[in-house]
């Protein structure tokens, strides 16, 4: 892919999930990025990444606003998105979306230039943490999308080994999916809710104060059932995280 | 629109879901299948070079479908084994119901057969005073009770020892009640070789057919398929038309993948190679073997590039295995012959996305699926493809039904959404009011209700990341 060489600049792309529910987990990864020199570039314009409307199959309405998208990142720049499933949605599904299209050959550069915030932060930045925070107890959910669209399985933990204060205690169910499946968990209510409680129950059993996920939509989903079952685990975007932990207070 | 009086998964999949029996039976047994395969693919990049070959001999196989057929009738006609072909599954059963005729034949014994389930050739045959016994253990185990299978290796595999205890003995004559494994499965044993010895038929299944050789090659555990081919004097063969594939060299690594991603064997207790009736100088095997070549729809898919992908499958089960929704309702949830993600692919176009459309949305597209699937059938692109063929009532459309799920509720939802995304300062106004107003969401009524039901009300932050990053400073260029 391109830029696996440091970059100076990059495009941040927040993910509407993100800028509605987790902004503060969208800011926490743009000062990870500018700690490590770089300048982020937000495109105030940018929305949503369209993979809602795609999956359901209503892919007119997803190019309409894929291509709105596709135009706020006019420099080389590659673009960082805090979100395995959207970052899947631009880079292997753009190219298949704008087939035929005027507009395939902007897509297709920005789908080569898309990289998930974990996989960049490692094996592009290749950052080095240190662990400022108290002794915690931390569980890990894998999303979907990430671990199977875009391969990223081993970065996020790589991130999270280099903190010595936490103890990270591994699901039984790490990898299976917790139901949220955008429309999914509307559309089949009852099979989505059996998914995220049987993950709720995972994560509580570990005793672990904290779920951190690199995904807004599994955040939202697990978070909602471990509120609404009275368990205090909190679920935290990873951006946030790494960042809290680090800071310099 | 939607076809009325059709099958809808939801309602039976909440059935399953209240039946805590039925979600422990498959858990566990899921639980044991994920294991077992994950035990037998412990190199990546021998499972990645194995997946890759067995991926591009079967996409191969299906790229030259209409020759290879050509190519494996002749050689099976070469090698005594008569040829049928049906467009549908009324043909196909009318077609070895005249061959059982011809014969005289009125009490059958069979091995699996999927393709024997899209016919329902158990019922057809019965109504036409054909006695015919499943001997797979599984398929007799269900039959006894009146059901169809739930999974396409396992049929039995909702129930547990306990209820086939109590089923054999309410069932089976003389058949003492016990929970014990191996005294059960002789149980069935004895009422079952008796029975292969009375047949005047035996009807299987295909897993392999040969181009080049004629050859029909026969995957089981039990020898049941065995006995079922070659004790009866007569046998049919009932195949869908993807199971061809080229030359003999390609079944090696196809029967790999499919045993270990199926029970996570190595190879099966049984590899039959049927290659024709018994000869002049043979002492035993079948008088005569008849081939019957199903279609059913597969030609449809056939012709379509992206969707043929479908007729990949070798029907290992492996998706289902390690599905997050099928492992919590069960394959008769899903009411068609083939449960699961391929299934959810395969019923929508052989029946039409009017009559099945709600198999679609039965995923929450994990991918879980396409990871372990040993011919790499995209099924989550393809489930993609059939949501955009069932909203959108295109007359060209390769699939029957399209538009078939198609609701205006939904198409103007998604316009609405369209038309709020793509303008960035209706969307930057949409997030301004949203979070402004989060503590009036509307969380009671639908769709949010949904969510809601089991889960707290998703708050809305006090401000956008789009406004943070304006505040902090962030560069917008």
């Amino acid at each position: 892919m391109a830029g696996r060489e440091r970059p100076e600049a990059v495009y941040y792309y927040g993910t509407c999930l993100v800028d509605l529910f987790y902004p503060e987990a969208g800011l926490c990864g743009i000062r990870l990025l500018e700690r490590e020199g770089l300048r982020v570039i937000f495109p105030q314009a940018q929305t949503c990444c369209a993979q809602p409307a795609f999956n359901c199959g209503y892919h007119d309405e997803a190019r309409e606003v894929a291509r709105v998208q596709i135009a706020l990142f006019p420099e080389s720049h590659p673009i960082v998105v805090p979100s395995g499933s959207c970052a899947a949605m631009m880079k292997r599904h753009y190219p298949a979306l704008f087939e035929g299209d005027p507009d395939l050959r902007r897509a297709q550069a920005v789908a080569d230039r898309v990289v998930e915030l974990t996989d960049f932060l490692v094996t592009v930045l290749r950052v080095r943490l240190t662990d400022l925070g108290d002794q915690a107890r931390v569980t890990w959910h894998a999303s979907c999308h990430a671990l199977r669209d875009m391969g990223i399985d081993e970065q996020p933990k790589r991130l999270l080994a280099q903190l010595n204060n936490i103890k990270l205690v591994p699901l039984d169910r790490e990898r299976e999916c917790c139901g949220f499946g955008g429309t999914f968990a509307v559309r089949e209510p009852e099979i989505s809710a059996a998914m995220v409680e049987d993950k709720a129950a995972d994560i509580a059993s570990t005793g672990a104060a904290t779920l951190v996920s690199a995904d807004a939509g599994c955040l939202l989903n697990i978070g909602g059932r471990l509120e609404a079952r009275g368990d205090t685990v909190r679920p935290m975007h990873i951006a946030e995280f790494l960042w809290e932990r680090t800071r310099e207070r | 629109m939607s076809v009325e009086g059709s099958p809808a998964f939801r309602p039976e999949a909440v059935r399953a879901l209240c039946d805590s029996q039925l979600r422990a039976n498959f858990r566990r047994a899921m639980d044991g299948l994920v294991a077992k395969r994950a035990a037998v693919f412990t190199d990546p990049i021998e499972w990645r070079e194995l997946r890759a070959l067995g991926a591009s001999l079967r996409a191969g196989a299906i790229a030259r479908l209409p020759e290879l057929l050509e190519e494996l009738e002749r050689n099976c006609v070469g090698n005594g084994i008569r040829v049928h072909w049906a467009e549908t599954t009324q043909e196909a059963n009318a077609v070895v119901l005249a061959i059982l005729r011809e014969h005289g034949a009125s009490r059958v014994v069979k091995g699996k057969s999927m393709v024997s389930e899209e016919m329902h050739l158990n019922e057809f045959l019965e109504h036409h005073g054909v006695e015919s016994l499943e001997s797979d253990l599984g398929e007799y185990i269900i039959q006894l009770d009146g059901e169809t299978p739930s999974h396409i290796i396992m049929p039995a595999i909702h129930k547990n020892k306990g209820q086939i205890a109590r089923l054999f003995g309410q069932k089976i004559r003389d058949a003492r009640y016990t929970e014990d494994v191996d005294e059960l499965t002789a149980i069935a044993r004895r009422v079952l070789r008796r029975k292969f010895f009375e047949a005047d038929a035996g009807i299987s299944g295909v897993n392999f057919a040969v181009a080049q050789t004629g050859t029909l090659c026969l995957v089981e555990n039990e020898g049941n398929g065995r006995m079922s081919t070659h004790v009866p004097p007569l046998h049919i063969a009932l195949m869908g038309i993807e199971k061809v594939v080229e030359r003999l060299e390609d079944v090696p690594p196809l029967y790999s993948l499919l045993t270990r991603s199926a029970t996570g064997q190595m190879i099966t207790t049984y590899f039959n190679m049927i290659t024709g009736p018994r000869g002049p100088e043979e002492k035993d095997g079948p008088l005569e073997v008849h081939l019957v070549i199903l279609d059913n729809e597969r030609s449809r898919i056939y012709a379509d590039v992206e969707l043929a992908a479908t007729l990949r499958c070798i029907r290992c089960g492996a998706c289902m295995n390690h599905c997050p929704v099928y492992s919590r309702v069960g394959g008769h949830a899903y009411q068609a012959v083939y449960p699961g993600p391929i299934g959810k692919i395969l019923t929508p176009q052989t029946e039409g996305l009017d009559r099945r459309h709600d198999l679609l949305h039965a995923s929450s597209l994990c991918g879980a699926c396409v990871e372990v699937c040993p011919v790499e059938i995209p099924i989550t692109e393809l489930l993609i493809r059939l949501r955009k063929e069932a909203t959108h009532a295109d007359p060209r459309s390769p699939v029957r039904g399209a538009g078939g799920g198609r609701r205006r509720l939904e198409d103007l939802a998604w316009r609405l959404w369209a038309t709020a995304h793509r303008n960035s300062r209706l969307y930057r106004l949409a997030g301004l009011a949203a979070t402004r107003l989060r503590h009036f969401l509307p969380a009671r009524l639908p769709p949010l209700s949904a969510w809601t039901s089991t889960r707290a009300t998703p708050r809305p932050a006090p401000r956008t990341l789009h406004e943070l990053a304006r505040e902090k400073g962030v560069p917008d260029a």
